[in-house]
Order: structure tokens, then sequence, then C-alpha cells
């Protein structure tokens, strides 16, 4: 079992035949997705990376049953792109684009809930369901298969906590990259449930970073409704107020969204809060023995 | 991005929000022109730069003649203004606002960002005018109202009427208000605003709503499409590093610690911050150099890092998953031949083939660069030779 994606899972790509999108596919298909074709307009009807091409999404969906796109369209292209794909029927769109307006992606969510379509990211890493279905641009070689859930606002720390993970002698059922944005699409409060249904999943790890208060809101919501174990780490305790550091929603305004508040929330739901990054294992460890 | 108070004025007026009438200033000479050109008997002198706290550091000046203006001006351009949003550093003054008086029956503050849980944006007035939003939400936050604007339907007449009855407007200045408050909304949508604040919104003897300072900040996802607002970037404004390091496609923050960070990834990064801390040091900055880490920008990293005296350290910080760590290893010691580093560099290179790049730094016998085996040790080496331990 997983959450979300799976071996079956039927996976189109918006952007398929760009440079980033025909790199990604292809290290996807490698991994045993089931990547049933792509779009690009204006290129329908030629194969790549043999599969099928197509102008359009709706066209896509109809000709390959796709239930979820994999976007790498281009910044500005972005809200597009997901509306495109919430209006054909899509379940799911793996934002993967990095530096989509904030405005875009306000209208593209609002409209991707009205069409009952969930989002992952913008600005992701994606998901991978571990040893199944990788959608997106992790490295798959680092997710073992196994029974902890990870759900991460960060890219490389996804890949980090999950090395520890497995080097304490663990894996993965299905990492979330959820993004860093200040827009995001599904988040904690929406994946924790999932692995709380999710039978194979006996602990969960969450990262979170400095800036807006969805950490917050993951500890209201653990503290009533999650009995699994839950493991958190927050980036940028050491991040100075005001500043931007990489992602465009971490920052500290008005001194709000500090790390230390999240960490106390979470504390105070019951979650294994670690200081540092490096002991996140063994605190997995710890909560499964 | 940011821009200065008389830019933001200038769109103000672009769309119908109402401003005093002002000029802006290069030097003393400009300052008294453009004051001779306002007319009038009363002006202000306003230090241009991006930071607020301007009147309490001096450099808002109030004149009742050309001669005032004159001298002023004179103090003000050149001075190194310091608030309590500059650090203790200040920032240079190098152009003023010069604006016509008004006439002040009561001030308020207006604002408008994004609402991150809300998921759209949200206008923010309160009566508490010239004092920090950020401390009356504090000490009395039944003083501020907030109405989220769903952009679906945009700016209607009852978000308008919760925020005027709200500050307590007798009825027949609502309508005034309304369309001010409209108005902003516009500014904030079309332009694709991070940020606006209006502190003071005054309201004038007459019954008149004027915008007496105003703050804007943007998107910078979004300024692609509008190089209108580019144009306006004041590069000198901006941390001189943190601007080079932009245009190698490296992300930098400067702190005031001595162990110097190289990370790719954004969270990884803050996350090296951390525990460099967690281990008893300071980190000295925030670098992440992206998924590629290749040998020019891991060169310009160095670079950018050695540029600040105080560090006496480095840790580069790579997992490596798509981008090889045998790849990166070999980028490390091609940057360290591109550029000389002359502290001690600790590696620690994680994730796919961390074997081969082990060995590859350990062959190349580097004397300065230090191998790490993960993130806890290679924080603990650092900070020792932070220390010169």
């Amino acid at each position: 079992m997983s959450i979300l994606v799976n071996k079956d899972t039927k996976i189109i790509v918006q952007g398929f035949t760009g440079k980033e999108g025909t790199f990604h596919a292809s290290q996807c298909l490698e991994y045993g997705s089931q990547i049933v074709g792509g779009v690009t307009p204006g290129k329908g009807g030629q194969e790549h990376l043999g599969k099928p091409v197509f102008n359009t999404v709706s066209e896509a969906v109809k000709t390959t049953g796709a239930t979820v796109s994999m976007i790498f369209v281009p910044p500005a292209f972005v809200a597009d792109a997901v509306m495109e794909a919430a209006d054909a029927g899509i379940e799911l769109a793996v934002i993967i684009t990095e530096g989509a307006p904030v405005k875009d992606m306000m209208y593209a969510k609002m409209y991707a809930s009205k069409k009952g379509m969930s989002t992952i990211g913008p600005n992701c890493p994606g998901i991978i369901t571990a040893e199944e279905c990788k959608i997106g641009i992790m490295p798959g070689n680092i997710f073992k298969k196994g029974n902890v859930g990870l759900i991460s606002k960060s890219g490389t720390l996804t890949y980090e906590a999950s090395h520890q993970v497995v080097q304490e002698g663990f894996g993965i059922t299905t990492a979330v990259g959820i993004g860093g944005d200040p827009i995001i699409g599904l988040s904690y409060k929406q994946l924790l449930p999932m692995f709380e249904a999710d039978p194979e999943t006996e602990a969960i790890v969450m990262i979170g970073e400095i800036g807006g208060d969805l950490e917050i809101q993951a500890a209201e919501f653990i503290k009533e409704n999650i009995s699994k174990p839950v493991v958190a780490f927050i980036a940028g305790q050491t991040a100075p107020k005001g500043k931007r550091m990489g992602h465009a929603g971490a920052i500290i305004s008005g001194g709000s969204g500090t790390a230390a508040e999240k960490m106390e929330a979470l504390e105070k739901a019951g979650v294994k809060v670690v200081v540092s990054p490096a002991d996140i294992g063994k605190a997995v460890k710890e909560v499964l023995s | 991005m940011n821009i200065h108070e008389y830019q933001a004025k200038q769109i103000f007026q672009k769309y119908g929000v109402p401003t005093p009438r002002g000029r802006v200033a290069f030097s003393v000479n400009e300052a008294v022109e453009a004051a001779r050109e306002l007319g009038g008997d009363l002006w202000v002198v306003k230090a241009q730069i991006h930071a607020g706290g301007r009147g309490l550091g001096g450099g808002v000046k109030l004149a009742k003649s050309l001669e005032e203006v004159e001298e002023h001006a004179k103090n003000i351009l050149g001075m190194t203004l310091v608030t309590h949003q500059t650090g203790p550093e200040g920032k240079l003054v190098q152009k003023v606002y010069i604006e016509e008086g008004a006439d002040i029956k009561s001030e308020f503050y207006l604002g408008m960002l994004l609402d991150r849980a809300a998921e759209m944006p949200v206008m923010m007035a309160s009566t508490e005018g010239g004092m920090e939003i950020e401390k009356v939400a504090e000490e009395t936050p039944e003083k501020i109202v907030k109405v989220n604007i769903d952009p679906a339907i945009g700016f209607q007449g009852y978000h308008g009427r919760e925020l005027a009855f709200g500050l307590g407007l007798p009825k027949e200045e609502v309508g005034t208000f309304i369309k001010f408050a409209k108005a902003l909304y516009d500014v904030y949508m079309d332009n694709d605003a991070e940020l606006i604040e209006i502190n003071p919104l005054i309201k004038t003897g007459d019954g008149k709503f004027l915008a007496l300072d105003a703050k804007m900040g943007f998107d910078d996802n979004a300024l692609g499409r509008h190089q209108d607002i580019e144009d306006m970037r004041d590069l000198s404004e901006e941390e001189p590093t943190e601007v080079e390091a932009k245009k190698y496609g490296l992300s930098y923050v400067k702190l005031d610690g001595n162990v110097g960070c190289m990370v790719n990834g954004a969270g990884l990064s803050m996350a090296t911050m951390d525990i460099i801390k967690h281990e008893g040091g300071e980190p000295a900055n925030f670098l992440d150099v992206g998924g590629g880490a290749n040998p020019e920008t891991v060169a310009k990293g160095f670079e950018i890092i050695l540029e600040d005296p105080n560090v006496k350290a480095i840790f580069v910080n790579i997992f490596g998953g798509i981008v090889r760590c045998d790849r990166v290893a070999n980028g490390i010691l091609e940057a360290t031949k591109m550029t000389e580093v002359n502290v001690p560099v600790v590696v620690r290179l994680d994730g796919t083939n961390a074997q081969e790049a082990a060995e590859i730094l350990r062959n190349a016998n580097i004397e300065n660069i230090i191998t790490a085996e993960n993130l806890a040790d290679g924080a603990k080496k650092v900070v020792e030779a932070a220390k010169g331990e």
C-alpha cells in the first residue's frame, strides 16, 4: 500500500518534449512509472520516449486514461497547464516547475479545487511511492521500500531524511515533496490523514521550514486526528527575520512563521521534534521500536 | 523586489490612489527647484531608502521656506540613515522626495498582502496610523480590521464597507474611502504586488484621503511580465554580494557568523545553518548552489563566501541525487584550481556514488580539504576547524 500513487497509476507529462521534461520523464520510466504519454502543443501525433505526444491534455486523457499529470512547462505557463489538466479530468497534478507567480497559483488552485483536482507543488521534487512509482525529479535509488511516510517542503532535505531512515534499517512507503512556495497544493493537513489510513505506513516524518503557518495547522490536526507516531524537523532555526531563504515562502515576517513557534506547537501535539537535521533517522528508529 | 516611496506613489497616481503632490530630487539644487515648482508654503523633505522608520532616524523633515528645504536637503542627501530596519550600518541616502505639506486631521493604516492560510489577498486597516502594524497586531489586535478579497469576485462594495465602518468612519466618508481601497486593490492585483503598506493614510481637513507614505514589494516570479516595475529596481539598495550571486544562479544571504556554507537546495541549506549552530558554531551565510553544483558555480560559491573576511572555515554539504557525488567531487577539485581557497573546507558528499566521491577527494590529497562521513560529522568538523582546532 501507499498513498496517492502506485505501480498502476497512469501518468502524462505536460511539457513532455522539453529538456527537463524529457530527462526526468525518461528517469521516471526507468524507475517503472507508468508514463503513458505527454502533451506538447504543436507536436501532437509524434512519438517521444516511445510514448505518444498529444496537442491537448483532454486528448491525452481520452486516449490514454491517465489520471495524473506531471507538469514541467515554463513558469509563465504553469497556471494555464494546471487549469487545462483540471478541465480535462486529471485527478492529481504534480507541478515541478519553479518560479510560477503567486497570483497565477492562486487562480490555478482555485480552479483545480472547483474541478476536484488535487495538486502537489509547485517548485517541488514531486511524489514517489518507493519501488513502484516516481513522479518527479528525486533520485529514486534513495527511496527503499518500507513503513515510513514522508512529507517535506524541501527537496534535498527529503532525500537527506529518506537516506537517514534507510540507513537506520527502515524504508519509505510514499514520500511527498509539497514545495516551499507561498501557495501550494496538498499540504501536511491533507496528507497526514492519508498516511494515517494507509495500513503499511507505521510512522510519519514531516519536514517543515520557516514561513507561513502550515506546520502549526498540522500540529493542531495531529493532536486530534493522528495516532501514528510523527517525527518532525523544522529548517531555518537560525534564519534572520525578513530575509528570504531561497524558497519564495521561506521568510519570517513580523516575528511569525519562526521555527521556534512551529517546533513548540508540534511538540505540544505529541510530535517527536528533532533540533538537529542529523537526528531524523535516529528519531524514526526510536518511535518505531 | 522593493521600490522607493516616490516610485510607489507614481504607480498609485496612475490608478487614482490619491497622494500629495511631490517630486524626486537627486541634488540640493533639484530639491529646491522641486519645492519651487510645487509651490505653496509647506514642504516635506523625505529621504528615499528601502527601509521604514525614516522619520525617527532624522530622514524626514518639515520645511516652511525654500531656505529650509535647501538646508534639510543638504543634511539628508549623503547621510547614512540608521533606522530599526536598516541594521546598525545604516543606508546611504542618495535621493530625497520633496512633497507638498498636508493638512492632517487623522491618521490610519491601510495595507494589503497575501493571506497564505486563506490563499487570497487580505486588506488590513487600522486607526493606529503611523504605528508599526506588527506592534499594533501584538498589543491591540482589536484595532486591526481585516478583510479577505477573493480574486474570483474582485473588490466589492461590502469589502470596503467592512473596512470603513470597522475604522469608525462617519457614513458620509465611507464612499470616498471605498473608492480609495478599490483603487489600491487594482494596484495590488495588476502589478503582482507582494505587499503594499500605506502608513499613514491620512484624512485631510477637507475630508480627503491621501496616501502620505507608500511602501511596495513585488513577487519576484512575476517581474518577467512587468518590465516597467523591473526598471524601477535600485541596485544600490540591494546587498551587492547577493546581487552578484543571483547572476550565477546562486541564492546567497549574508549572516554574522564565521562558518561559511555551500549547500544544494534551500531546505538543506537552512538545515545546515541550523546544525552548525547546534554544534556550537555560527553560520556566516546561507548559500544554495541549486541542483547542478558544477565547477563554475562551486568556484563562484567559494569566491562569494570568501568575500566575507569573517569566514574561518567552509562546509560544503551536497546531497547528490540525480547529480552524482563523484561529479560534484571533481567539480570541487576543479573549483579549488579556479579560485584560491585559503581556509579549511569540510566536504560532506552523500547520496548517489558517495563512496567514489570520497575516494576522489582522498586521492587528490589537498591539504585544506577535510572529508566528512555524514551531516553530523561534517558539522562537528567544520565548527572545530573554524575555531582553529
